[in-house]
């Protein structure tokens, strides 16, 4: 058997490809990417609602979204830590995040304006990165899936959290009612963006779905998310800010309006609301703690030394 | 959602150029943690720290955050020799990871019913 | 030692009665408080991942103390009083907290020192008050001094290693020292003092021979940065009064 027939076999089988495994170059530089852009969203993701933690309305809010920021973080790490195994450094990476050659999920290019984009972030955010969440459990390269569980263990608190204090707002008072249709109306239509462009306009999505990276397509993912989530919007009470969208009973789906395109590729350009901002913002951190990593080296080394 | 955002118009598709050294030179540990009682530790992943005390400070705050871990281990990721008989010769000459461990999880009920 | 020059709340200002057990609980519980809030400002601004994350989990613990310490003093006080009512519905001039905690993050340096001085304070608090005759008071704090022993770890191995790291980062680190030195009075005491000095002699850092104190967080008398803070904490709820979340 080549190496090749080999990995074909493994990813046929539904078996999983280990770090040690022969794989094609192209396998490993898209799931290093891939990987690293998954990470860079946890990451980044921390900006939109770490916003937020020193003006949550009550301590017991507060407690919940320093949790689940810091659950982000560490998912951030675990994904680092499966990329590593491909042979890249988390710092190289991280670079690359830096100079906008890594992207991140195009949805923390949107500033939180209210109290209310907290629950809106958890609710349809996280409830994007669910229906993704058991398609990747099922990745072909080991690492991955396995971080993959480990994070969804986590994350099913994420989306109940954002939508029980949507339901206390929605139940509230009148201005609390119109905060949350208000964060509902800023954040549907980049939700759906997050599943990215139509699978005709996508041309890694074959190659991706052969290697068992993929295993689901942008567009059925985006289906399942409007289907699943629609029904949540009408116990909500909330109106969703799509007059097409409604559902199809011979199709067994809900119909939705044509995503903004233009909208969809300038942020993904980096020409978001908050693209330059989020970027600054972690390199600044970066950048400010270099004095930090390098003492704790230099201790090290001292240490080292010294034994 | 995808998280494989696609190369904009005019964009190169270079994939994981990296432009520099990554500087730091932590060196990787594997990390082990034994969650209750009566079980064995169990690799549970990997990170960069520049001492064993540090990797410790690090590896509980990251992977037992949920108050999970009553034992945690750190070895240096170089420390660790593997025996992997189904690589391939070529690759394993070719790779200086082989020392990355392969590990299995059985993934939990839960998550089928997600 | 040179006889220490203190700057204490002005004459004639009114002096809340600490003997008193709820105002007791509640000015630990504000020092918890505001702790947790300064470090909340270090989500998604630490110098690496896994700094954010310690910073983070070490917020947690102390909302976590906080709120258990306000929600026991409402019980005792018998008012109706809950967490939120202390921390979000009083005013600067009833918060209690040691100037100390109130102070800004400053830089990583600025932030550990800070830590260092209160976490060794926290322990021997924790361990007073483990055999107070209050039960609630003494199981919140047995588990608050668990905590506390993992903060004490971290606090003083970063101290090492800034003390002992770089030129710039020990530098840092002194200032920190004589910067936060002032806001030593209101949590010091022999056992303190002996265990710093010790912390700061392994960090390779010098005990400042400064004679200045500033003090009167405990009677409500603070430096100007806790209004700031209050404004930034409590403003959802003074906007929205009345309303749950």
């Amino acid at each position: 058997m080549t190496p090749e027939e080999r990995f074909d076999a493994i990813v046929a089988a539904e078996d999983k490809i280990e770090p040690s495994d022969w794989m094609p170059e192209g396998y490993r530089k898209t799931l290093i990417r891939q990987i690293a852009q998954h990470a860079h969203s946890e990451i980044i993701g921390m900006q939109p609602e770490g916003n937020w933690i020193t003006r949550a309305p009550s301590l017991h809010r507060k407690a919940i979204l320093m949790a689940k920021v810091q659950d982000e973080a560490g998912h951030g790490l675990y994904l680092y830590s499966a990329a590593e195994t491909l042979g890249v450094e988390r710092d190289q990476l991280q670079q690359l995040l830096h100079e906008g050659k890594h992207k991140y999920s195009s949805i923390f290019n949107y500033p939180t304006l209210s109290w209310a984009d907290m629950g809106a972030i958890g609710w349809l955010v996280d409830g994007a990165a669910i229906t993704n969440q058991v398609m990747l459990t099922r990745c072909s390269y080991g690492p991955y899936a396995r971080a993959m569980v480990r994070i969804c263990k986590e994350e099913s608190f994420h989306q109940r959290q954002g939508y029980e204090l949507l339901i206390r707002l929605c139940n509230g008072s009148e201005q609390q009612k119109a905060m949350a249709q208000d964060a509902l109306d800023r954040w549907w239509w980049p939700s759906l963006m997050m599943f990215g462009p139509h699978d005709t306009d996508s041309p890694h999505t074959e190659q991706s779905m052969e290697w068992k990276i993929k295993r689901v397509s942008n567009d059925e993912l985006r289906q399942q998310f409007v289907d699943m989530t629609v029904p949540q919007a009408d116990y909500l009470g909330l109106r969703i800010p799509d007059p097409e969208l409604r559902w199809n009973k011979r199709r067994g789906h809900y119909d939705f309006g044509e995503i903004d395109w233009e909208e969809f590729w300038n942020v993904v350009k980096g020409n978001g609301p908050m693209n330059r901002d989020r970027i600054a913002h972690k390199t600044r951190a970066w950048e400010e703690g270099a004095w930090v990593r390098e003492a704790a080296t230099a201790h090290a080394d001292k240490s080292r030394s010294a034994a | 959602m995808t998280y494989d955002v696609p190369i904009a118009p005019g964009e190169t598709g270079d994939l994981a150029e990296t432009t520099g050294t990554s500087g730091r030179g932590w060196p990787m540990w594997e990390v082990f943690v034994r969650a209750r009682r009566g079980i064995s530790h169990v690799h549970i992943g990997s990170l960069h720290a520049p001492d064993a005390r540090t990797a410790l400070q690090n590896a509980r705050d990251v992977y037992t955050r949920r108050g999970e871990g009553v034992s945690v281990w750190v070895v240096p990721s170089s420390e660790i020799s593997a025996f992997e008989p189904e690589a391939a010769a070529e690759y394993v000459e070719a790779n200086e990871k082989v020392y990355r461990l392969a590990t299995t999880y059985d993934i939990p009920d839960e998550v089928g019913q997600m | 030692m040179t006889e220490t020059i203190t700057a204490n709340a002005p004459q004639g200002t009114p002096v809340p009665d600490l003997g008193d057990r709820v105002t007791s609980l509640v000015a630990h519980a504000d020092d918890n408080m505001v702790m947790a809030q300064r470090l909340g400002e270090w989500i998604s601004n630490a110098p690496d991942l896994e700094l954010d994350i310690a910073l983070g989990n070490i917020a947690l613990d102390h909302l976590g103390v906080a709120r258990a310490l306000y929600t026991h003093a409402g019980e005792i006080e018998r008012k109706g009083r809950t967490e939120d009512d202390f921390a979000m519905r009083r005013s600067e001039r009833e918060f209690l907290n040691v100037l100390l905690v109130e102070q800004p993050n400053g830089d990583f340096a600025h932030t550990i020192v800070r830590q260092v001085f209160f976490d060794v304070y926290q322990q021997l608090l924790w361990a007073a008050l483990a055999d107070s005759g209050d039960d609630t008071l003494a199981g919140i704090a047995g588990r608050a001094a668990k905590e506390t022993a993992y903060h004490n770890e971290f606090s003083r191995s970063w101290l090492e290693r800034l003390g002992g790291g770089t030129v710039e980062s020990h530098r840092r680190a002194q200032e920190a020292v004589d910067a936060l030195w002032r806001y030593t009075s209101e949590i010091t005491s022999d056992e303190w003092m002996r265990v710093i000095t010790r912390v700061l002699n392994e960090s390779g850092l010098v005990v400042p021979d400064d004679p200045y104190q500033r003090s009167g967080g405990r009677q409500g008398y603070h430096t100007e940065h806790l209004g700031y803070l209050l404004a930034e904490m409590q403003w959802m709820d003074r906007a929205h009064p009345g309303m749950t979340w």
